[in-house]
C-alpha cells in the first residue's frame, strides 16, 4: 500500500502503481487517483498558497469547484499553470509544482502579506495607489502583480496541439451522475441521438463518492450506454457554456491524462454541440461555513472528504472533526467511521440534533477558530452552553449545505430562484432554449429523486421532439429528505474566509457594506468575491448571505449574481484549435504562386491573398533596386503581373445593365458590347466604396472587377441590392474570381508579346482591339481566354484571363514568349509605383472617408440617373469651399524625400493641427521621373496647382517643401495606353 | 506553341492514405453554375437525363451530375475530358432562360474515402453529416473556408469542393485532421 493515509477499498486501480513528483519529491499513487487524492493518501495536505495573503492551503473540495489546490503541471514549454489538483488525473511521471510562493511552499517569504492583512482589505488598492498617477502602470501594478497571483506561464510556444469539432444530437445530457445516467439510459433505449457528457474521467458523479448498493446498476448502465450506437459517451468532457439556439460548448480533455500521448493526439478538443434538447444533470456543490481561520490545510468540505475516502480510499487525516448545519455532515461522519477514520466530534449548529451512538455530537455548537501553521492541528469549539473547548484533529469536514449547479441555466441570462426549504438557489423559470434540469441541479438531492427526475426529464425532452420514450426501470435508492438550517458564518473577530481563491473574508463584505457597496454586483466588484477562476462556486452564496444579514434583507431580496461561460476554465489554445501559426487563418494563393516562389518572389499579404511583392534578381540587395528595375523595364519594354486576386463578379440577366447603372455612380446602360468602362461605386452615404472596371461581353452579360481587398464586401453589397432592394430586376450574380488566372501584360511591347501567345485568328491590332476593348480569344493553340485592353500602369496594356488550372503553365508561356522582348515580371510594389505615377487612386485613397469629389471624380456621379450614394454625395459639407481634393505633389528640391503619412501645411504657416490642410496617402520614388512623388488630399487642391506647401511629418521630425501638381505625373495625355 | 493539356499544373495535391482514410484530388470533372433568370424555366431534364435537384440534393446520371446551390441555382458536373467548355454547352441548351458561368477551375475537388469519415468531418465543419444521405449536397465552412460537401455513393465516400485559392489551407486541415483522427482511433 502506498501512502500513510491510504485506506482499503475505493474505485482506484491498485494494480497500477503510479510514481509522480510534487515539488521535487517523488510519491506513489494508483491509477484512478487525482493529484489531490494521491497527495492526501501520502499525508500531504499543503498544496498551495492563497492569491493575496499567501496563506498555506490544502484542497477544499474534490472536484472542479476547487479554489485552493491550484498547481502547475509539467515543465518547460508544456508548463500548465493553475491546474486544479482535485481534477488532475494521475499518471506515471506526472510532475507538479506548487505556485505563488518563494522560496518554497512551506516557507514562503511573501507570507508577510498575511501580517499586513489589517490594511490589505477590500478597496485597499483603489484607495492607496491613486497617485502619482503615472506610477500605476510602471510601478504599482507590476509590483502588486508579482506579489499576488497564480502560476507562471513558461513564455514558450505551446508544443501541444488542440482541435475543435461539431456534434449534433436530439438530447444532450450534461452530467453522468444518477440523474444523467437514468436520463441517458431512457433516451438511449428510445433510439434518440444522445450525448452524455461528464467532466470526470469516471462516470457516475456522486455515485462514485457515496456508499450505496447501486454499483451494479451503475456498471451495467454504463456498459449498456457504451454499447448503444445512437449514444455518445463523453467522459473528461466539461460542458462549459450554453449558447443561443441550443448550442453548447464542451471541452474534452483528450490526452491530458496520458503519460506519453501519441504526438498526433490533440491535447484537448473544444466541441460545439448542437442539441435539440438538453437535460442539465450537473449535480450540486457543497458550500463551506465561514469562521475564523477556516482556510487552513485540512479544512475541507465534508462531502469532499466523503469522496476522498469512498472513491479514492484516501483519508484526509486519521482523526477528523465534522462541522455541519445539515444532515449531510452526519453522512460523512458515518462513512469516515466505516472506513476506519477517527471522528473526534461532530459539531452541528442545530441545537436539536440528537446524539449518535458512534460519534460525539455537539449540538448547537460552533467552530470558532483553528490552529496549525501548515496544517490543521486543532479546532476551537464554542458549545451550546457558551463554554469553549479545543479538539485535536488534523482535518475538519465542513458542510454548509449544497448549492445546485445552476451555472448553465444562467448563460442566457436566466436568474435562479431562492428555495427556503433547501436554503439554496435553484434554476429559475427562464432557462436556455430547450433545456430542462434534473436531479441535484434542480434541488432534488436524494439519489432516488435524482434517478427519477433524470428518467422523467428525458421522457419529457424527447416527447417535445415527438419521440416516445419509456422511463428506464430504476433501482431502489436512498430517498432521505433535506434537513438543513441555514447557517453562513460564525461571528467573531478574526478573519473568516468566504472566497478562498481571491482571499475575500467576512470582514471585506462588512467593509463593503460600510462603504455602501451593498448591491450584489457592487459587492462582487469591490471585494472581488466570486471573481476568481472558480467563479465563486463555493463562495458566492456565503458572501451574499453575509451582505443580506448586514442589510437586514432576505437573500432573495438581496439578489444574486448570475454566471457566464465558461463553467470552468478553458485554455485559449482550445478556442484557437488548429488555427495557430501559419494556419491562423486560411491563405489564398494565386495560380502563379508556385512559379513566383521558384523565382524567389517576396510575398505580401493582401486580404488573405499572398501576392508577389517584387522579384529580386541576383545582386539586388535592396527592395528598391528590384522595384525600380521592374518599373523601368515595364515602361521600356513589357512587364507581366498576376492580377488574379482582383474580384471578378459575373453579372447576367435582362436587367444587368440597369442593375449596374444603379450600383455604379457613372452610367453603364450605354456601354457597348465588347467594351470596358471604369466604374465608381458609392456607399449609401455617398462615400466611395470601391472602384474597378466592368466589361460588357454581351447585351445581358457583364464582368465586374473589384479591388482585391474589397472583393467579398462588394459581392455582398451587390447581392444585398439584388435580393433586397430590387428583386424585380432580372439579374444574376456569380463570383468567378477563383475560376480565372488573370495576368496584366503592360508596356510598349505588350501587343507584340501577346501576339506570340494569342492564336493568330484573333486580331489585336489597335484598330481591331482598341483601348478599353474586350473579348474572347484563344491562346497557345486553342485554350479559351478572355482579353481586356485596360491599363493601370498607363502603358499599352492588356489583362488576359485563362481558366485557373492553366495559370501556372500560362505564366511560364508568357515569360518564355517575353524573353525576346526582355520582358519583366513585376510585383505589387512596381504596380503601386506605376499607378502613383499615373495618379490612379487605390486603397490608400479609397479609405472610406473620401467622396468622388475628393478624388477629383465628382463629375462621374451622374445626375441623369439615380444610383446608390448619388443623393447623399451632394449633402452639405461634402461639397463646396474647403473640400479636400486629390492632388499630386513633387519635391521642390528634386532630391528631397517625401515621407508617407505627412500632413500638408501652407508654406510659411506653423506646423500645428489648426493649419492642417490635408495629408498624403501614397508616396513612392518614381524611377521614371527620378524623384519622389506623392498623392494626397489638399484643401481646395484643384485651385492650388503650382503652389508650394510643406509636407510635415512630426512623428519623424521631417518637413519638405512640395509643389502641388495634377495627380497624373506621367503621360497625362494617355498616348501610351492608346498606342 | 504550348499544348494546353501540358499546362495543367495547379490544384493537384499529393494523394494521402492516413489510417483508414484516403484523400485525393480530382480535376477531371467540369463544373458550370446555372441560375434561372427571373421567371425562367431551366429545362435541363432532357440534357442531363434527370430533373434538376431540389433543395439540398445531389443527383447523378450517366454523364452529368448536379447539385442545388441556392434558390433557382445549381452546379452542373460533367467529365472534363468531354465537356471542358461545359458552361457554353449548357448555355446553348438554356438560352435566355438562365445565366450560366464556368466554374470548372474555381474549385478543387477533394475526394475522401474511409469508414470514419463522420469522425473526420465533425472536426472540420458544422454539418450534421450523419443526416446527409447519399444524394445530398450542402454548403458549409471548413476552417473558415466556404466549401460544398457532396455525398454520393456509400456512407464512406464524400467530395469536398474548395475554392481553388484556399485549397492549400484546406488540404492542410484535412491532412492534419486525418492524422488526429487516426491517433484517436488508435488510442481507443
Amino acid at each position: 500500500m502506498t501512502g500513510v493515509n491510504r485506506l482499503t477499498g475505493g474505485l482506484i486501480d491498485r494494480s497500477a502503481t503510479v510514481t509522480f513528483r510534487f515539488d521535487g519529491r517523488d510519491f506513489q499513487g494508483f491509477g484512478g487517483d487525482t493529484l489531490a487524492s494521491a497527495l492526501l493518501a501520502n499525508g500531504v495536505q499543503l498544496m498551495g498558497r492563497s492569491f493575496k495573503y499567501h496563506r498555506p492551503r490544502g484542497p477544499l473540495s474534490a472536484g472542479s469547484e476547487e479554489p485552493n489546490a491550484l498547481v502547475t503541471l509539467h515543465q518547460g514549454a508544456k508548463t500548465d499553470p493553475n491546474t486544479r489538483a482535485t481534477t488532475a488525473e494521475l499518471f506515471d511521471g506526472l510532475c507538479a509544482t506548487s505556485q505563488n510562493r518563494w522560496p518554497s511552499l512551506s516557507f514562503d517569504m511573501m507570507g508577510i502579506t498575511d501580517l499586513l492583512s489589517p490594511v490589505l482589505t477590500a478597496g485597499f488598492y483603489y484607495k492607496t495607489f491613486m497617485w502619482p498617477k503615472a506610477f500605476w502602470e510602471k510601478l504599482y501594478e507590476p509590483v502588486i502583480r508579482r506579489a499576488a497571483g497564480l502560476g507562471q506561464l513558461s513564455g514558450l510556444p505551446d508544443p501541444d496541439h488542440y482541435d475543435k469539432g461539431f456534434l449534433h444530437c436530439d438530447l444532450l445530457v450534461i452530467g453522468a451522475g444518477p440523474a444523467g445516467l437514468a436520463a441517458a439510459l431512457t433516451a438511449g433505449r428510445a433510439g434518440a441521438r444522445v450525448i452524455l457528457a461528464d467532466e470526470d474521467f469516471l462516470l457516475g458523479g456522486r455515485l462514485n463518492a457515496e456508499t450505496h448498493d447501486l454499483l451494479g446498476w451503475q456498471r451495467d448502465t454504463i456498459a449498456e450506454l457504451a454499447s448503444l450506437p445512437n449514444l455518445r459517451l463523453m467522459s473528461r468532457t466539461t460542458v462549459v457554456g450554453a449558447f443561443d439556439h441550443g448550442i453548447f460548448g464542451a471541452l474534452e480533455r483528450v490526452s491530458d491524462h496520458l503519460a506519453n500521448p501519441d504526438p498526433d493526439l490533440p491535447r484537448q478538443t473544444l466541441w460545439r454541440i448542437y442539441a435539440k434538447r438538453s437535460l442539465l444533470c450537473a449535480g450540486a456543490t457543497e458550500r463551506p461555513i465561514a469562521f475564523q481561520n477556516n482556510d487552513r490545510p485540512g479544512v475541507m468540505l465534508a462531502g469532499a472528504m466523503r469522496a476522498y475516502v469512498n472513491r479514492w480510499a484516501a483519508a484526509p487525516a486519521r482523526q477528523v472533526v465534522i462541522f455541519t448545519n445539515n444532515d449531510d455532515g452526519h453522512r460523512t461522519a458515518r462513512d469516515l467511521l466505516a472506513k476506519g477514520v477517527g471522528v473526534a466530534a461532530l459539531i452541528d449548529t442545530r441545537p436539536q440534533t440528537p446524539p449518535h451512538p458512534d460519534y460525539r455530537v455537539l449540538a448547537g455548537g460552533l467552530v470558532t477558530n483553528t490552529s496549525g501553521r501548515l496544517g490543521l492541528r486543532s479546532v476551537t469549539v464554542r458549545l451550546s452552553d457558551g463554554s469553549s473547548q479545543r479538539i485535536d484533529c488534523a482535518a475538519l469536514g465542513v458542510s454548509g449545505g449544497w448549492n445546485p449547479n445552476v451555472q448553465l441555466t444562467c448563460h442566457q441570462r436566466g436568474r435562479p430562484q431562492w428555495d427556503d426549504r433547501l436554503a439554496a438557489f435553484v434554476p429559475g423559470r427562464n432557462l436556455p432554449q430547450g433545456m430542462r434540469v434534473a436531479g441535484a441541479a434542480n434541488g432534488v438531492f436524494s439519489t432516488a429523486g435524482a434517478l427519477q427526475t433524470g428518467a422523467m426529464g428525458a421522457v419529457a425532452a424527447l416527447d417535445d421532439l415527438g419521440i416516445t420514450a419509456k422511463p428506464a426501470p430504476l433501482p431502489q435508492a436512498e430517498d432521505a429528505p433535506v434537513s438543513i438550517r441555514a447557517f453562513w458564518h460564525v461571528a467573531g473577530k478574526g478573519r473568516a474566509w468566504l472566497d478562498f481563491q481571491n482571499d475575500v473574508t467576512v470582514k471585506d463584505v462588512t467593509q463593503a457594506h460600510r462603504e455602501n457597496f451593498r448591491a450584489i454586483e457592487h459587492l462582487k466588484r469591490y471585494t472581488t468575491l466570486g471573481m476568481a477562476t472558480d467563479q465563486g462556486k463555493t463562495s458566492n452564496l456565503g458572501g451574499l448571505a453575509v451582505m443580506a444579514e448586514l442589510t437586514g434583507k432576505s437573500i432573495p431580496e438581496t439578489g444574486t449574481t448570475i454566471f457566464r461561460p465558461p463553467y470552468s476554465p478553458v485554455p485559449i489554445a482550445a478556442f484557437a484549435g488548429k488555427s495557430v501559426g501559419k494556419e491562423f487563418r486560411p491563405y489564398r494563393l494565386t495560380p502563379s504562386h508556385d512559379w513566383a516562389a521558384q523565382q524567389g518572389a517576396t510575398f505580401v499579404e493582401v486580404g488573405m491573398w499572398l501576392r508577389a511583392q517584387w522579384f529580386a534578381r541576383q545582386g539586388e540587395t535592396d527592395w528598391r533596386q528590384s522595384v525600380d528595375r521592374e518599373v523601368r523595364m515595364t515602361r521600356q519594354s513589357v512587364g507581366i503581373c498576376d492580377v488574379s486576386t482582383l474580384g471578378k463578379i459575373d453579372v447576367q440577366g435582362r436587367d444587368a445593365a440597369e442593375f449596374l447603372n444603379r450600383i455604379y455612380a457613372n452610367g453603364f446602360a450605354k456601354l457597348p458590347v465588347g467594351r470596358v468602362r471604369y466604374g465608381l461605386m458609392l456607399r449609401e452615404d455617398g462615400m466611395v466604396m470601391d472602384d474597378g472596371t466592368t466589361a460588357r461581353l454581351a447585351p445581358d452579360h457583364f464582368i465586374t472587377t473589384t479591388t482585391t481587398a474589397n472583393a467579398v464586401t462588394v459581392f455582398r453589397h451587390m447581392e444585398f441590392c439584388r435580393q433586397c432592394l430590387w428583386p424585380d430586376l432580372d439579374v444574376q450574380l456569380m463570383s468567378i474570381t477563383e475560376n480565372w488566372a488573370q495576368f496584366s501584360v503592360a508596356g510598349p511591347n505588350a501587343r507584340a508579346l501577346l501576339e506570340q501567345i494569342i492564336d493568330p485568328a484573333h486580331d489585336i491590332s489597335n484598330a481591331a482591339f482598341p483601348f478599353m476593348a474586350c473579348g474572347d480569344v484563344t491562346v497557345c493553340g486553342g485554350l479559351r481566354a478572355r482579353l481586356f485592353r485596360i491599363s493601370f500602369s498607363g502603358e499599352l496594356a492588356y489583362e488576359i484571363a485563362v481558366p485557373a488550372r492553366f495559370g501556372d503553365g500560362f505564366i511560364r508561356a508568357l515569360v518564355a514568349a517575353g524573353q525576346a522582348f526582355d520582358a519583366v515580371v513585376y510585383g505589387t510594389e512596381a504596380l503601386g509605383v506605376m499607378r502613383i505615377e499615373k495618379g490612379h487612386p487605390a486603397g490608400n485613397e479609397l479609405n472610406g472617408t473620401t467622396s468622388a469629389l475628393n478624388l477629383g471624380m465628382g463629375a462621374m456621379v451622374s445626375k441623369t440617373k439615380d444610383s446608390i450614394g448619388a443623393i447623399l454625395s451632394q449633402r452639405d459639407g461634402m461639397t463646396g469651399d474647403g473640400t479636400l481634393t486629390l492632388v499630386g505633389l513633387r519635391p521642390v528640391d528634386g532630391g528631397a524625400r517625401i515621407l508617407a503619412g505627412s500632413h500638408l501645411i501652407a508654406a510659411g504657416a506653423k506646423a500645428v493641427a489648426q493649419n492642417d490642410d490635408g495629408y498624403l496617402t501614397s508616396v513612392a520614388y518614381s524611377p521614371t521621373l527620378g524623384h519622389d512623388i506623392a498623392l494626397g488630399f489638399l484643401r481646395n487642391g484643384a485651385q492650388r496647382m503650382g503652389e508650394t506647401v510643406q509636407a510635415v511629418n512630426p512623428l519623424k521630425n521631417h518637413s519638405t517643401h512640395v509643389q502641388v501638381v495634377a495627380p497624373c505625373f506621367f503621360d497625362p495625355e494617355g498616348g501610351r495606353m492608346r498606342a | 506553341m504550348l499544348n494546353p493539356d501540358l499546362m495543367i499544373k495547379n490544384g493537384a495535391f499529393p494523394s494521402a492514405k492516413i489510417g483508414s482514410l484516403s484523400i485525393e484530388t480530382r480535376d477531371d470533372i467540369a463544373l458550370a453554375s446555372v441560375t434561372a433568370r427571373l421567371g425562367g424555366d431551366c429545362a435541363l431534364t432532357d440534357y442531363l437525363g434527370f430533373s434538376l435537384p431540389s433543395v439540398g440534393e445531389y443527383r447523378q446520371g450517366q454523364t452529368f451530375g448536379a447539385f442545388w446551390t441556392g434558390p433557382d441555382q445549381w452546379f452542373i458536373e460533367a467529365p472534363y475530358s468531354s465537356h471542358a467548355d461545359l458552361a457554353t454547352a449548357v448555355k446553348t441548351v438554356l438560352g435566355d432562360a438562365a445565366s450560366v458561368t464556368e466554374q470548372s477551375d474555381g474549385w478543387v475537388r477533394f475526394v475522401l474515402d474511409g469508414p470514419h469519415l463522420l469522425q473526420l468531418m465533425e472536426r472540420l465543419c458544422a454539418l450534421d453529416l450523419a443526416k446527409m444521405a447519399s444524394g445530398s449536397a450542402s454548403r458549409c465552412q471548413m476552417e473558415h473556408i466556404g466549401c460544398f460537401v457532396l455525398r454520393q455513393g456509400g456512407s464512406d465516400h464524400i467530395s469536398v469542393l474548395c475554392p481553388r485559392s484556399s485549397a492549400q489551407s484546406l488540404y492542410h486541415a484535412l491532412i492534419s485532421g486525418a492524422h488526429n483522427l487516426d491517433a484517436i482511433m488508435r488510442s481507443q
